[in-house]
Order: C-alpha cells, then sequence, then structure tokens
C-alpha cells in the first residue's frame, strides 16, 4: 500500500511541490492572499508613496519617487495637515458624526434586531427581507430620494404644515441633521444584521432564569440580554462607524458647506486642488486613525475570550 | 433558618386534616386546540419531594413552568403556601427553577451566577457573599467559585445550577429534568445528593422527569402523567405495586401483561381465563368485577420462577422454551415462549453457582403464586 503510494505519479509530484511550500492547503489560501496584495496593498503603498512626495504641476501632479539617484521623501504634508486646521476639524468632525450615528443606529436598530429574532418563523423571515430590501435599489438613489423629503418644499415640511404641526418650513437640508439622517438610514441595516444574528441565538432559557430568580424585565435586559448580545453590538456599530467616518456622498448631497467630513475634504483636495500628495497624506492619516483603534479593540475582545 | 424536613414516616397525604402546601386546581394548559395540561388538579405538601413522571410531551414540564410562572394557564388555580399565584409574575414568585439545560449565565463566574438571585432581592452584598460561600461548599464547589460555567464539567455545571435556585431559599424548588444530562453513575451519586441537600434544607421539591428509575428513587410521592393527565400519584412502591392501569404498570418498570376474561371467583382466589397464557390464571380475589370483563393480569418479571422440573404447589404454572438470555451479572433476564407464542420476561438472581445455569432452547416452568398477578381494567 505504502509503495503503491509513492510510486503514484500524482504523489510524486505532489511531493516535489511540497518542498516548494506548494501544497494544496498553500494554494486555497493563496487565492484570497493574491487578491488582498493585488487589491489593498498595492495601491494602499502606492498611496503611501504619494503622500511623501511633492506635488508638481506635472502628470502625475506630484513629484517621483527616485530623482538624481536619491529616493526623495517629505512629511512636509503631514506637517501641513496638523498646522492647517482644516484637516483636525474635519477629522474630529468626521469622527463626531460617525459617533452619533453609530449610537442612534444602536439605538434604532437593537430594538429592531430584538423584536425580529423573537418574532415567529413566517413573520421573521418576512422582516428581515424588509431590512434587506433598500439594497435592491441603488444607494444614490436612496440619499437623492432623502433630498426630496427633506427640502424647504419636500415631503417632509409639507405634511407637517398640513396637520399644522409647524407654520414655517423646517430647515433640515444642506445642515448636520440631514447628513445625520441619511447616514444613520443608509447603514441601519448593518447595525440591524449582525444584532439579529446574534438575539436570534440568544437562549430564552436564559431570560427565563433570570426572571425565576427575580430580575425585572429590566434588570434582565441589563444584566442579560445586553452582556451577552455584546458580540452583535460591537459587530454592528464598527459596521456602522467605519464606513460612516470616511462618507463622502451623504454629506455632499445632504450636508451643506458648513458639513466638515473627511471624505468631503479628500475629494476636494484630490479632484478641486488637484494636490495628490496632500490627499494621499489625508487618506493614509485617515486609516491609521481607524486602524489602531480596531486593532486595539481586536486585541481586548481576544483577550476576553480567553479569560 | 432551615425548616424541619420532612420525617420519613410522615406522610401527610395520609392525612385528611393536613393542609397542602401546593394546591393546583383543575388547571388546563392549551397551546392552541392542543391541552398539553388537561385539568390536572393536585395537593402538593410541605417538605415533600415530588416526581412528576412521564414520557415526553406528556405536560410535565409545562405543568413545572406553570408553577414557576413561565407559562400562564389557560385556566384553573394555582395555590402556593395558602396565596393564589395567579397575579403574580414569575420574578415576585417564592418558587425558583433548576433548568434542564441549567441555563447558567455564561459571562458571569459561579460565584456571579449563584449570587445574583440576592443582589435582584436586595440582599446586601457582603451578606450575600457570605450566603454563597456557604451555599457552594454545600454543593462542594467552593474551589470553582471564580470559574465561568464553560470552565466545568457537566457534573459541576448541575451543582452551579442546584446552588443558584437554592440560594434564595425558595418555598418551593422546580427541577426540571435535573440529572438527565448526566451520565449514568454520576446520575446515581447526584441523586442522593440531592434528597441529602433537600433534607438538610427542607425545602418543597417538585421534579420533573422521564426516569422511572429516578423516581423511585428520588421521591415521596410520584404522579404518573399521561397526555396531560395525573393517572396516579402514589408513593413509589404502591406505584409498583399496585398500578391502576395498564399504563402505569408498563411504564414504571417492565411487566408481562396477560389479556383474559373475569372467570368467577372461586373462593378466595380469582380465576380468569387467559387463552395467552394457555391456563386460567388465579390471582387474589378483586372488588367490583363483572363475569366475563375484559381484563389484564400483569406480573413482574422477578415475581415468576424459573425451573427446569415442575415446581409443586405454586398456584400458576405454564411450561415454555427459553428463547433469549441477556445476563445483566447481579441478574440475567429470561424470555421465555409460551405455546400461544407469548414471550414472557422473567428475572432470576444470579445467586447460586453450583446449578448449571438454564441456557438457550431448554423446556423450563414459570410459576407464580395467586399474590403477583395485578388486575387491571383500565
Amino acid at each position: 500500500m505504502t509503495a503503491l503510494r509513492a510510486t503514484s505519479p500524482w504523489r510524486k509530484t505532489a511531493a516535489l511541490l511540497a518542498r516548494f511550500g506548494l501544497t494544496g492547503r498553500a494554494l486555497v489560501i493563496a487565492v484570497p492572499m493574491l487578491w488582498l496584495l493585488v487589491f489593498f496593498l498595492v495601491p494602499f503603498l502606492v498611496v503611501l508613496k504619494i503622500s511623501f512626495a511633492d506635488p508638481m504641476l506635472a502628470r502625475p501632479p506630484y513629484s517621483p519617487l527616485f530623482a538624481d539617484g536619491s529616493i526623495q521623501v517629505t512629511i512636509g504634508n503631514y506637517a501641513y495637515l496638523w498646522e492647517d486646521s482644516l484637516y483636525i476639524n474635519a477629522y474630529w468632525s468626521s469622527i463626531k458624526i460617525a459617533f452619533f450615528s453609530t449610537v442612534m443606529a444602536l439605538l434604532i436598530g437593537y430594538p429592531m434586531a430584538y423584536y425580529i429574532a423573537r418574532s415567529p418563523e413566517p413573520k421573521r423571515s418576512l422582516l428581515l427581507l424588509l431590512i434587506v430590501l433598500p439594497f435592491w435599489t441603488s444607494f444614490l438613489l436612496r440619499v437623492y430620494a432623502w433630498i426630496g423629503i427633506l427640502k424647504t418644499k419636500g415631503v417632509l415640511n409639507m405634511v407637517l404644515m398640513k396637520i399644522g404641526l409647524i407654520d414655517q418650513p423646517l430647515i433640515i437640508m444642506q445642515t448636520d441633521v440631514a447628513v445625520y439622517i441619511g447616514i444613520v438610514y443608509t447603514y441601519l441595516p448593518f447595525m440591524i444584521l449582525p444584532l439579529y444574528a446574534n438575539l436570534v441565538k440568544l437562549d430564552n432559557a436564559m431570560l427565563e432564569a433570570s426572571a425565576d430568580l427575580g430580575a425585572k424585565p429590566m434588570a434582565t435586559f441589563f444584566r442579560i440580554t445586553i452582556p451577552l448580545s455584546m458580540p452583535g453590538i460591537v459587530a454592528g456599530s464598527m459596521l456602522v462607524f467605519i464606513p460612516a467616518i470616511g462618507e463622502f456622498v451623504i454629506p455632499a448631497l445632504l450636508g451643506g458647506p458648513d458639513t466638515l467630513m473627511i471624505g468631503k475634504v479628500l475629494w476636494t483636495e484630490f479632484f478641486s486642488n488637484r494636490d495628490w500628495p496632500v490627499a494621499s497624506a489625508v487618506a493614509i492619516a485617515m486609516l491609521i486613525l481607524l486602524v489602531i483603534p480596531i486593532m486595539l479593540l481586536r486585541m481586548a475582545q481576544s483577550k476576553g475570550a480567553d479569560t | 433558618m432551615a425548616e424541619l424536613p420532612l420525617a420519613a414516616d410522615a406522610k401527610p397525604w395520609k392525612d385528611s386534616a393536613a393542609v397542602p402546601f401546593i394546591r393546583i386546581k383543575n388547571i388546563t394548559k392549551k397551546f392552541g386546540e392542543f391541552s398539553a395540561v388537561d385539568d390536572i388538579t393536585l395537593d402538593i405538601y410541605k417538605g415533600e419531594l415530588f416526581c412528576l413522571l412521564g414520557g415526553s410531551g406528556c405536560g410535565k414540564s409545562t405543568l413545572l413552568r406553570m408553577l414557576a410562572g413561565l407559562e400562564t394557564p389557560t385556566s384553573g388555580t394555582i395555590e402556593i403556601d395558602g396565596q393564589d399565584v395567579a397575579d403574580v409574575a414569575a420574578f415576585d414568585r417564592p418558587t425558583n427553577m433548576m433548568f434542564q439545560s441549567y441555563a447558567l449565565f455564561p459571562h458571569m463566574t459561579v460565584e456571579k451566577n449563584v449570587i445574583y438571585g440576592l443582589l435582584r432581592e436586595g440582599v446586601p452584598k457582603a451578606e450575600a457573599k457570605d450566603r454563597v460561600a456557604d451555599m457552594l461548599r454545600l454543593v462542594k464547589l467552593q474551589d470553582f467559585a471564580k470559574r465561568k460555567p464553560h470552565q466545568l464539567s457537566g457534573g459541576q455545571q448541575q451543582r452551579v445550577a442546584l446552588a443558584r435556585s437554592l440560594i434564595k431559599q425558595p418555598k418551593l424548588l422546580l427541577l426540571d429534568e435535573p440529572l438527565a444530562a448526566l451520565d449514568k453513575k454520576l446520575r446515581e451519586e447526584t441523586q442522593f445528593e440531592l434528597i441529602h441537600i433537600q433534607e438538610t434544607l427542607g425545602v418543597t421539591f417538585i421534579v420533573v422527569t422521564h426516569d422511572q428509575e429516578e423516581a423511585m428513587t428520588l421521591s415521596t410521592r410520584i404522579g404518573v402523567m399521561k397526555d396531560g393527565k395525573i393517572v396516579q400519584v402514589g408513593e413509589p412502591p404502591q406505584i409498583y405495586e399496585d398500578p391502576n392501569s395498564r399504563y402505569v404498570a408498563d411504564f414504571i418498570g417492565s411487566v408481562n401483561m396477560f389479556e383474559g376474561t373475569v372467570d368467577v371467583a372461586v373462593s378466595s382466589t380469582l380465576r380468569i381465563k387467559s387463552p395467552e397464557a394457555g391456563i386460567d390464571l388465579l390471582v387474589e380475589p378483586v372488588e367490583g368485577l363483572k363475569a366475563n370483563q375484559n381484563v389484564s393480569v400483569a406480573i413482574r418479571p422477578e415475581r415468576i420462577t424459573l425451573t427446569r422440573h415442575k415446581p409443586d404447589g405454586a398456584a400458576n404454572i405454564v411450561e415454555g422454551g427459553v428463547v433469549e438470555v441477556a445476563y445483566l451479572g447481579n441478574l440475567s433476564v429470561y424470555r421465555v415462549k409460551l405455546a400461544s407464542g407469548k414471550i414472557l420476561k422473567v428475572t432470576k438472581s444470579n445467586l447460586l453457582h453450583d446449578e448449571e445455569p438454564i441456557s438457550w432452547d431448554e423446556k423450563v416452568f414459570l410459576s407464580w403464586s395467586n399474590a403477583a398477578g395485578i388486575v387491571l381494567t383500565t
């Protein structure tokens, strides 16, 4: 049997390939690795390179990395981000908007996810379908639709004035309020779905045991339901916070000139000012700003799982 | 302060003046059209260890959950210690429950799990901690206080669940299949531990189980359930020796059942014609039987004597051939085929080694006294 195996030609080839680290397992992993390398790491390195260059009136509009036989690197772009308050303010404002949007999405999404998870089966599938349904229309279209709702003579103002709740139209469009509405609306499903996936697994016996031990419904909710759904809360919040912080389309369409978000600043820098190096520095700074907290969180989580 | 445990010989259910601690009156629970619990009336006394015994889907867990307040009865009333608990929510009831799945909170340590109930009740933290330490000592888990449930074995988890449900000193402890998840050896040990704890604390226990052996070992009384109804309530020996129906006789232990018709009472014995047995079965007289009434006669396997030679003087003797022998160590189980084709189960203690044991295909005689047969009409 052993002899037969060793002599089979495929075995021989496989053994030969394994010498160079080319096993079946390595090949399976190689596909996603290659994908990440080509479509993530390489573009990232390009952007990183540009962020250390000087802007030039040329094509491409930045100084080359290698010139006059040496490496040309400047940290001037990063220094500029620090010196001009616009960037700090934009970062800060982005974090603030993303944070409050996440909190609002959590407050709205949690009860919805809880209700869906506790619904009986046919109803549950229908509700989940309704949550996912908006994805079937274009994101851009849905944001445009909000303009129709929120503008001075939009649907919302018309209805509110008709029923006599207000006599002057509310100014919502081109304010931060519109941006919040847009972000919460757009990213709510990303909050609900992981929460739902977590809450649907919640063992009803836990809640019964808590009640049986004398905990009133509120105590059960805060001491049992919330802690046990923490992985869902973290996952949902990440899925809202991370894209919200770099959001460009929503503040561009619904926000006003005062709405400062880093995505918009980046766009202006890149397309209006044609300052690729500063735009790249903005992008890299944002990435670092996002990646470090996420990594810390992941580390804290894996630590928490061990103990 | 621990209440006085129920003395072994005290049997309040036999005393008509005794006041029941738990009164279940005409309780019904319907899920849609299906009656999970169907018009049950049951009294349980203080300090009892009462077992609700039945197969899956007989409504025993639903009845338990109604006592805990986790299900609302469709009709009927439940009184605990003189108080109608219909409008008392689960979190306000003087009951605690041990769940079949244990339902330990996975994000809390053993200590936090056990202290949970006390803190919800507003017991000061220092006092609560002392009580938890005492309780963990009682269930022999004092060294595991800081562990999380997933770091414990099944037996340890079971004891955490027990400690957690006992910590508030409930008037009534409800246990849903408390030993089902344990392996056989651990289950037997834990049975006696459970009785010991129940006697130490004097709490009234209601245990739901599908395991008749467990019910026999644990309980002061057993309520056998079938299709949402209680078919018999009695002490373990009574249920075993004197079942009131074919269902109970069959469910508790193993039994040989003969179909037959009542012939006539011959002085002190009752004669039952049974073609299945091939003889007229002689049993002790039973009141209220009519001639030619269809009845079943139940005979426990250990009441039948198995011999090679025809015994003298036995009231009932039949002949048959051994078709199967199962050696269980302390005893052997024989399956013996009668002339009618009916197969009887007989157990024989393996006491003597001097005799060649009866084996396959041997012709044997089965005999039993007229006290061995139980006449069942339903």
